[in-house]
């Protein structure tokens, strides 16, 4: 177990910083603008999968303050991780660790927004979706990042849980209740997250070794993590198909997750057999590229059958 | 009151054009705020806005 509180700390002094503070980009990067439209296509999924209905205007407004309370947490983790984030090349280039925000103004932005898109979310829906979206940011910004990120090597399997979350949150948006359809999704990215992580962590091992992080191939060993993304992936081709079976999946969507199914399968044994050089490089890139897709692939179907009524019931 | 011994030097051209953009930025976000709680309450009270007691 490594300490809870990291190395250097938020306090750790920006390098050169300018007076006249960071750029209005500098702050957009600090939401993690990518996660934020993974986060609004899963809750958006997370809405149209649901027995019920939401009135439009109320249903974008809900989505926007998902999306702010995810990129508030995203910057609540930046101002947290700014020491670990300048070790890396990933992340050396993030606003704090180049200087362009302090983490005073970091940290200051990500509580704000937070506390915004938790007021705004039940004000326009429910208390029950204010309150799983504030259950989100807390453990993805206190739990995850100031606690398991550099404890355990299960940090990613655990804190992956913050982000398989907004789905939940869209159904209780719309039925102002969690619902089977909402928690096969959230199982779904849950799964899927090790697998999609791993990939990349075992071809970063270096990295993460000299930031601190103890990532599963740095404590298990590339061996063991070759083999558990092997085991998730066994288990994620057939729970991506329970929707199919719940009668929320359509034909489409079965088909997709078949196939998509047993491409995660055969990219997890490439990886698996590959343990070298060039080879191993590729797999594990191939693997971490795929499983985006697949996912993308699976939510994009639930979208077009649910909104463009191309859904063809598979069993009955 | 700001503390008499830090020395304050004029901004750069540049400094003042980022912080131009940042005032701009969080006058628009700020106007954003303010038109998304009038479409809020009209949303939710809909019709009933108009029929209250006197």
């Amino acid at each position: 177990m490594t300490s809870l509180t990291n190395s250097i700390g938020p306090d750790v002094p920006a390098p050169a910083l300018s007076a006249a503070g960071g750029d209005v980009p500098d702050y957009f990067a600090l939401l993690k603008p990518r996660v934020m439209v993974l986060v609004i296509f899963t809750a958006l999924v997370g809405m149209v999968v649901s027995q019920g209905h939401v009135q439009p205007a109320i249903g974008a407004i809900s989505l926007l303050a998902i999306a702010i309370g995810a990129g508030a947490s995203g910057c609540l983790n930046m101002w947290w991780d700014a020491d670990i984030d300048a070790v890396m090349s990933r992340t050396a280039k993030r606003p704090i660790p180049a200087g362009k925000i302090t983490s005073e103004e970091a940290l200051g932005f990500g509580l704000f927004l937070s506390v915004a898109s938790v007021v705004v979310l039940g004000l326009a829906a429910n208390l029950l979706a204010a309150a799983l979206l504030a259950f989100t940011i807390v453990f993805y910004a206190v739990v995850y990042s100031m606690w398991l990120k550099r404890a355990t090597a299960q940090n990613i399997v655990i804190g992956g849980a913050a982000g398989a979350l907004p789905p939940v949150i869209g159904q209780a948006v719309v039925t102002g209740s969690v619902g089977i359809e909402s928690l096969i999704l959230f199982a779904i990215i849950f799964i899927w997250t090790p697998p999609h992580f791993w990939a990349l962590a075992l071809i970063k091992a270096d990295e993460y070794a000299r930031a601190g992080i103890p990532m599963m191939p740095n404590v298990a060993g590339p061996a063991s993590t070759r083999r558990q993304i092997v085991w998730y992936s066994l288990f994620l081709a057939p729970l991506g198909l329970v929707p199919v079976a719940l009668g929320f999946g359509g034909l489409l969507y079965a088909v997709i997750g078949l196939v998509g199914g047993v491409g995660m399968i055969a990219f997890s044994i490439r990886v698996l057999r590959n343990r070298h050089g060039e080879a191993e490089k590729r797999a594990a890139m191939g693997m971490f590229g795929f499983s985006i897709l697949y996912l993308f692939a699976l939510f994009s179907a639930l979208l077009a059958e649910q909104s463009f009524g191309l859904f063809r019931p598979v069993l009955g | 009151m700001g503390n008499p011994e830090v020395q304050h030097r004029p901004l750069t051209p540049e400094e003042e054009a980022r912080r131009r953009k940042r005032s701009i930025a969080i006058a628009l976000a700020l106007g954003a705020w303010v038109l998304l709680f009038f479409v809020l309450t009209i949303v939710k009270l809909g019709p009933q806005i108009l029929s209250r007691p006197m």
